[in-house]
């Protein structure tokens, strides 16, 4: 562990957003984290989207539950709204908190342990409600915090550090994602920011449930020879699943891709994602053609990256329950409290 | 494509320590900076007088080539202050006789002269005697030191301080003639010394050839002259009102010292632009404070005398004209009259050989300057070698001193009949600074602090005593505060392709942002692909082999903070913080590091 605080010095050249900050101003503490842990790359990934982004930390809520990955939201945006909650409940958590703030940006971190364990039903339902919140899941196939158990996302055919084989087969959290209806999914690789940081930047737009399974390297306990989670193997077994790049608004799309070979997405916020196709059945915008792929490929033994599925015209959980259309910490008296009259046509309602 | 960077050159880590590579004499500068916030005075004195010889009287007069360069002014607006933290080592010390080089009592027959007694001489001294040599001193006045002794004043530099460090060369047993001036060359060569070394500065002070120079000369002094009349106490007081002419330090000297014999309006002149002093900004700053005005773009005219009595100087006012990165001054034509009862002219100095004979076999060029070998420091009669000004024109103490190492080392090969342009390597080593998983043997917490001002005598007090120091020095509490803003450049970011899983740790944790992983490309090419462009071309940038994924890793060294965060966050070690050590090799090989270490 690092003891000392990260040095203030910056350096003198470094760019500035549109709103005058540079990206070291979306940090936080020094990680606590095993050194070189995937983890902390993820961490740096979700600094640069919302450096690049230029989102106000105080208009962005990061949310967690508990295990390594959770305890990350403390090294990024200092000056953002958290919560650590208990383990495998950051989704109701955020529920919550979204109802009553649908204004600010939700950023929910997660690990395979709390969500493909513990808190498996928490994340089905936050899908099932489309609740509109970027779940990053810090996907490293072992219990770390506990010294190296096999977690539920382990593929079987991986064994742990000193050689025991897995007795059991792995949950492919994206697959389940896209089945319960998820509009926007994601996987990607700790060690490769070029493809997490535009993907993270569509997610954070995304208005709606989106999710993203990180492959995140455990290097204490799941980075050997016979591991599916470890640098080299990731690099060695990847199989990219198109190229996305995130386009603002302001900007108009300027690719060089050859005609056909792109798609752009309109998002609801009006910015757009292009996605350039890098094979025939490459189209992100069919669950079912999306689905057999990644079948596919996980029979081939790939691991499919890029952004897998989405669908732009989903609604979110705001929508569905018809809420509020202002954050509830601004409603007025008057907005709370409609007054004698109005109670009393209610009332009329039920005589 | 950029092949793997050697950094096993010396001069690539060298190059790093910008301070150290930026010295004459290679300081090994943040060295002796942390064992001043340890509190080890006296080996942070010996590490500098090994390098510099003179460490008290440098802490207090140097020209600091180090501080310019110092990368926390790249990171922020102040150097370290360096020079001040030198005096502190010197203030803090203690008894170092134990600590010096011995001085065997069987001498091994070789015969040195030394000419004038100045830093660069003693110098040539103190690396000889250690070897047996049998050197002699000659000085034409009365005691030893040169310009440290006669321009710099005591306000500045105590007669103490000058003492202590001269005497503590002769004490090897250098042979004294003192007041004795060398009127000839050709007398010395005649006698049976093994080598003859120049040491005589640039003693002559530039006159102003103006009308009425002449008549009003009794009260127009030339300013190193002066000064050197004010330091062995032949002069003690000067007119009401004193116009100095000149911008260099020398100036600056000669204004303050003005002040304190009786001078109340001290004014200076310049002719070029404020901007363009020659002086260093610390000097003009203190004659600022002692409330000197400083006339700029003001061209002497006329000295105005009445029968010989000088009644001030006819300026014209000039103006500075920029083209095409040349400057030119342009009279305007209109006059200023300074009334003034002196004038003391400080417009530079140049060093001059009317005493060595041109029939003996040194050669001299075009503009009457000896012809002297830039790496040997032999002139054309092999027995006859140059070194401080009087080697190539007025320079600075820590350049003499660098002359005299090289040239004693010279003189040895010589005098052994060893080939004078194979020179010595100097000493290098890496040495790993983990102490633990996350501990490192170097402070690498570094201050945010802002350098730390030195204190000052009370204005009231000094400005009425020639000897009073005007600068206090650092305390001890304040010399570690200071000491905490050094980055530790010396310790190198030691980069191990070989054990890299390329997992991003180090980029993600630098704070500076110069840690890159990419395509080899041409430099060029690299540098303007980094997160953030190396712009900065007088700084290397650090290539590593192909790696796993077929890319490079590529830092610049420009910005690092050596903050060690890059090998913490390292889960293999392929970073690692390792103590560079470089130390220039000198004619005596004892070196204080073995005790230090």
């Amino acid at each position: 562990m690092t003891y000392i605080k990260k040095p203030i010095f910056r350096h003198p050249s470094l760019p500035t957003n549109e709103i005058g900050l540079t990206y070291r101003d979306y940090e936080g503490v020094v990680s606590t984290l095993c050194a070189g842990c995937g983890h902390d790359s993820i961490t740096a990934s979700i600094i640069d989207a919302c450096y690049e982004l230029s989102l106000p930390a105080h208009k962005i809520a990061k949310l967690s539950g508990i295990g390594c990955s959770s305890k990350t939201p403390n090294y990024f945006l200092n000056n953002a709204h958290g919560f650590n909650s208990v383990h495998g409940r950051m989704p109701s958590v955020a529920t919550g908190a979204n109802l009553a703030n649908r204004d600010l940006v939700y950023i929910g971190v997660s690990g395979d342990g709390d969500t493909a364990s513990i808190g498996l039903g928490q994340y089905c339902h936050a899908i099932r409600r489309q609740l509109n919140l970027t779940y990053i899941c810090e996907n490293n196939g072992t219990y770390g915090l506990t010294k190296g158990q096999f977690s539920a996302t382990n593929d079987k055919e991986s064994k742990n550090k000193k050689g025991l084989d897995n007795p059991f087969g792995a949950i492919d959290l994206a697959i389940m994602a896209i089945e319960l209806g998820a509009g926007f999914v994601a996987r990607s690789f700790s060690g490769d920011k070029e493809q997490l940081v535009p993907l993270l930047k569509s997610a954070l737009q995304y208005n709606g449930f989106s999710f993203i399974d990180v492959i995140s390297p455990c290097v204490t306990f799941n980075n050997h020879g016979y591991s599916t989670k470890s640098y080299d193997y990731i690099r060695e077994h990847r199989s990219l699943f198109g190229e996305l790049d995130f386009i603002p608004e302001e900007e108009t799309i300027n690719t060089s891709y050859a005609e056909g070979e792109t798609v752009t997405i309109k998002l609801h916020n009006g910015n757009d994602i292009s996605f350039k196709k890098l094979g025939a059945d490459h189209d992100p915008t069919d669950p079912h053609k999306v689905l057999n792929t990644l079948r596919n490929n996980r029979s081939d033994g790939k691991v499919t990256t890029g952004l897998l599925y989405v669908d732009p015209d989903k609604s979110d959980l705001h929508d569905t329950l018809n809420t509020s259309s202002k954050p509830l910490n601004s409603l007025s008296m008057n907005d709370l409290c409609p007054g004698g009259e109005e109670l009393e046509e209610i009332n009329n309602q039920f005589r | 494509m950029m092949k793997p960077t050697d950094t096993k050159n010396p001069n690539y880590y060298h190059k790093v320590v910008d301070c150290q590579w930026a010295c004459p004499a290679h300081t090994p500068v943040p060295e002796y900076i942390r064992l001043i916030a340890q509190r080890k005075y006296t080996e942070a004195y010996m590490i500098n007088w090994e390098s510099n010889v003179f460490p008290g009287v440098l802490g207090r007069t140097c020209d600091r080539p180090c501080e310019p360069a110092c990368r926390r002014v790249r990171v922020e607006e102040e150097p370290v202050a360096i020079c001040r933290l030198k005096r502190a080592a010197a203030d803090n010390k203690s008894d170092v006789s134990s600590l010096l080089p011995e001085i065997p009592s069987k001498k091994n027959g070789k015969k040195i002269a030394l000419i004038g007694g100045g830093p660069a001489s003693l110098t040539v001294a103190r690396d000889l005697m250690p070897l047996g040599y049998d050197c002699t001193v000659y000085e034409k006045d009365p005691k030893a030191g040169g310009l440290m002794r006669t321009n710099i004043p005591s306000f500045r530099l105590p007669v103490g301080v000058i003492d202590e460090e001269v005497d503590r060369i002769l004490d090897f047993g250098v042979v004294r003639k003192f007041n004795e001036e060398v009127k000839s060359l050709k007398s010395i060569i005649e006698q049976d010394y093994d080598a003859i070394f120049i040491g005589t500065g640039a003693p002559k002070g530039k006159d102003l050839d103006i009308p009425g120079r002449e008549e009003a000369s009794s009260n127009i002094h030339v300013g190193i002259d002066w000064l050197t009349s004010v330091a062995f106490k032949h002069v003690d007081k000067i007119g009401k009102k004193v116009v100095v002419i000149g911008g260099g330090n020398t100036a600056m000297d000669c204004c303050r010292t003005s002040l304190r014999l009786g001078g109340k309006d001290v004014k200076v002149t310049v002719r070029s632009p404020k901007a363009d002093m020659k002086a260093s900004d610390w000097e003009i700053e203190e004659a600022e404070l002692e409330g000197i005005p400083i006339f700029d773009n003001h061209s002497p005219k006329e000295f105005v005398h009445e029968n010989g009595k000088l009644k001030g100087v006819l300026f014209e006012k000039m103006e500075a004209k920029y083209k095409d990165g040349n400057r030119k001054l342009i009279p305007t034509g209109e006059t200023i009259f300074f009334e003034c009862d002196d004038v003391l002219l400080a417009i530079g100095q140049e060093n001059a050989f009317p005493w060595i004979e041109r029939d003996i076999g040194i050669e001299f060029n075009q503009w009457n300057q000896p012809e002297v070998n830039k790496v040997t420091f032999q002139s054309t009669l092999p027995r006859v070698f140059f070194g401080g000004d009087a080697a190539w024109g007025p320079e600075n103490i820590i350049w003499a001193v660098a002359h005299g190492h090289q040239a004693a080392i010279s003189i040895d090969h010589f005098c052994n009949n060893k080939d004078l342009e194979d020179r010595p390597s100097p000493l290098t080593n890496l040495v790993s600074q983990k102490m633990g998983i996350h501990e490192w043997s170097y402070p690498n917490d570094i201050s945010n602090s802002d350098r730390f001002a030195v204190p000052h005598a009370e204005k009231e007090l000094s400005l009425t005593d020639l000897n009073m120091e005007v600068e206090l020095g650092y305390d001890e509490k304040l010399a570690f505060e200071e000491a905490q803003r050094c980055l530790n450049c010396d310790i190198q970011t030691v980069f191990s392709e070989s054990l890299c899983i390329e997992c991003d740790a180090c980029v993600d944790i630098c704070p500076i942002d110069c840690i890159n992983f990419t395509q080899n490309d041409t430099e060029e090419n690299l540098r303007k692909k980094l997160t953030v462009p190396a712009l900065n071309l007088s700084q290397d940038i650090l290539v590593s082999d192909n790696l796993k994924t077929g890319r490079v890793m590529v830092k610049d060294e420009d910005m690092c903070l050596h903050c060690g965060l890059c090998a913490e966050r390292c889960p293999t070690g392929a970073w690692d913080m390792q103590k560079f050590t470089y130390i220039e090799a000198h004619a005596d090989k004892s070196s204080i590091f073995e005790y230090v270490e």
